[in-house]
């Protein structure tokens, strides 16, 4: 296509002011943790590393980190699970319903995750409360696991049906068992749609804060929780900085890691 | 003798009464057919007409609906497509794309726990017979179509199947790559003398691959029999049609121009076309006719010829041109054909 020199420098304006709008309050934030002033004015008088000092050192931003850690990894490994395994049946198996499994799994990630925390929160508290179920960590990971299925669903669910049915025939046909054909072909295959999947997951997770406040209850605090209840406490604001910056930087890594391999790990189909 | 006399011959593949339907479509409605060890057979017929859901029967991707299936005269209709000793190359020729060529020929061993020394060595011999010597590192995606298709070949063939199945094994390439391939598959099929047996929409490379096919119209057989007898004495006016092309002369027209009752297939090059006052041969049967369409295709001219209150198409080779009378539309010829080109078919 073929565009006039005065569009190009229109459009390569408007780009540049789109990722500037996206950009520079991330930069703002990173700069701001520098920042030696406690009321954050701009320009900064003074670069200090006295937040990242106390944010290393403090206690509860550190047991946060670690909790959602840990909610993260559970809710993606039980998304990895239950995922794939919707995904082979709805791909690859042919029953009554079909169509409205694949629906009512996919349909979580577009409910308000307040109408989610709502739910579970009913559900555990004044339905499961009497068979000794208490909102925690446990809660956390389950809230979490609704909406990280459906992304490992729908990132297996799409490699299984680009990859079709003719390889995972050509391997049983050359002899291969059941077990064989997942092992040597079908895995490898899904492994790039897997790892993405994954990724993605665990960052949601990461960063979920709607439905974790309905099912954590009072005793567990998951980073974005932390990072609510402190933002607005003048003590603690410069070390929410702090936090804020190095989640923006880590963040980066695993959609960087999950574009990579969910752009072309399988190879073409042949 | 020893044993083969002892045991009764028994095909190498056997369908007896197959039926396969997907819902409400009947896809394979009846098939009986024998299919002997060592032969290069051919399953003939349009889409849709239940030849690849029969391949795929053999294979133990579909099951039957009913009928069975008998591999070296064992009922193997319930034996999964890893249990049969039988290989399929398959249309899109489905190579593993995150192994190179070399795993990918090796497949079909390490699968069945064949060390690593005897691997190495019999796909290095696969490669070769299919001359690809030296792809081994390549992956599927760095080679053409002609070469993914002998991969295909030679990851099927170094299990040492008793049957090679074959899906449309020619349709994805070009022309003078799939003569060439036609003539290199039946090397191969010599070479290792296992039964190959391949399913095709195009007459033309059934007619010359094979040892014999089945023609398959709307889910049954229309007519099994070596290449000659199915062109020459086709069993059905779908026969006739479908495999290379005929007249059919029937009612009023067949009485005009044969001077009998029912339906015939007469084939164009079959037909002589003369000038208007030609001589004719003697005990050939002539008629009077003007020139409605001439197509000129290198080796041959079709000519279109209105007669007797019908359209009868001749094929003439361009190599006699000198023979030939006046071409042009619109002008007077005479059409002669010897008794013994007129073929009944039962109506």
């Amino acid at each position: 296509m073929r565009l006039s020199s005065g569009l190009r420098r229109t459009l390569t304006v408007w780009a540049v002011l789109t990722l500037a709008a996206l950009y520079v309050p991330l930069a703002l934030v990173v700069l701001n943790s520098f920042n030696a002033s406690r009321t954050f004015g701009f320009p900064p008088s003074g670069l200090t590393l006295r937040w990242w000092a106390a944010a290393a050192s403090s206690q509860g931003a550190l047991a946060a980190l670690g909790t959602s850690v840990v909610a993260g990894l559970a809710a993606t490994a039980i998304a990895l699970v239950l995922g794939t395994m919707a995904a082979f049946a709805v791909q690859r198996h042919r029953f009554f319903g079909r169509r409205s499994i694949s629906f009512l799994l996919v349909l979580p990630i577009t409910l308000p995750g307040i109408v989610t925390g709502i739910a579970l929160n009913a559900t555990f508290t004044s339905f499961l409360g009497p068979y000794g179920v208490t909102l925690g960590l446990g809660t956390v990971i389950v809230g979490h696991a609704t909406f990280c299925i459906v992304i490992v669903f729908n990132n297996v669910q799409a490699r299984l049906r680009r990859m079709g049915t003719s390889l995972e025939e050509a391997s049983a046909d050359l002899g291969a068992g059941t077990w064989q054909t997942f092992r040597h072909v079908t895995f490898p295959l899904l492994r790039g749609g897997l790892v993405a999947g994954a990724l993605l997951a665990f960052a949601l997770s990461f960063d979920e804060i709607v439905v974790t406040t309905f099912t954590a209850g009072p005793t567990v605090q998951t980073l974005p929780i932390w990072i609510f209840g402190n933002l607005f406490r003048p003590n603690q604001a410069p070390v929410v900085n702090v936090v804020a910056a190095v989640l923006t930087v880590v963040a980066v890594v695993p959609v960087w890691l999950a574009q990579r391999f969910g752009g072309d790990a399988a190879g073409g189909r042949i | 003798m020893t044993s083969d006399q002892a045991r009764p011959a028994s095909p190498g593949i056997a369908l007896e009464g197959i039926r396969k339907t997907f819902g409400d479509v009947v896809a394979v409605d009846g098939v009986d057919l024998e299919i002997p060890d060592g032969e290069l057979f051919a399953m003939l017929g349009p889409s849709g007409s239940g030849k690849t859901t029969v391949l795929r029967m053999i294979a133990g991707f579909e099951q039957p609906t009913a009928g069975t299936v008998r591999l070296g005269g064992v009922d193997a209709t319930a034996l999964p497509p890893f249990k049969r000793d039988v290989n399929t190359v398959f249309q899109d020729y489905a190579l593993f794309p995150h192994m190179t060529v070399q795993q990918n020929v090796e497949y079909g061993l390490r699968v069945r726990g064949v060390g690593r020394a005897e691997r190495t060595k019999r796909a290095g011999e696969a490669l070769e017979m299919v001359r690809l010597s030296g792809f081994g590192a390549r992956r599927p995606v760095q080679l053409s179509g002609g070469q993914r298709q002998r991969v295909a070949l030679a990851r099927a063939l170094v299990v040492r199947p008793r049957v090679l199945l074959l899906d449309e094994p020619l349709g994805a390439l070009d022309l003078k790559l799939r003569e060439q391939m036609q003539v290199e598959l039946k090397a191969i099929q010599r070479e290792v003398g296992i039964t190959f047996v391949f399913v095709t929409h195009d007459q033309d490379e059934a007619l010359t691959l094979c040892d014999r096919l089945a023609v398959f119209n709307q889910g049954r057989i229309e007519q099994v029999g070596d290449a000659a007898d199915v062109y020459e004495r086709p069993a059905s006016r779908f026969v006739a049609e479908f495999v290379g092309t005929s007249n059919i002369l029937e009612g009023r027209v067949a009485q005009a121009l044969l001077d009998r009752e029912g339906v015939h297939a007469v084939r164009p090059e079959k037909i002589t076309v003369l000038g208007p006052d030609a001589a004719v041969p003697p005990q050939a049967r002539r008629v009077s006719g003007t020139i409605a369409e001439v197509v000129y295709a290198g080796a041959t001219t079709r000519v279109l010829v209105d007669a007797a209150g019908t359209t009868l198409a001749a094929v003439l080779l361009n190599a006699e041109a000198d023979a030939l009378p006046d071409l042009t539309r619109g002008a007077p010829v005479v059409l002669a054909w010897h008794e013994s080109a007129v073929h009944a078919l039962a109506s």
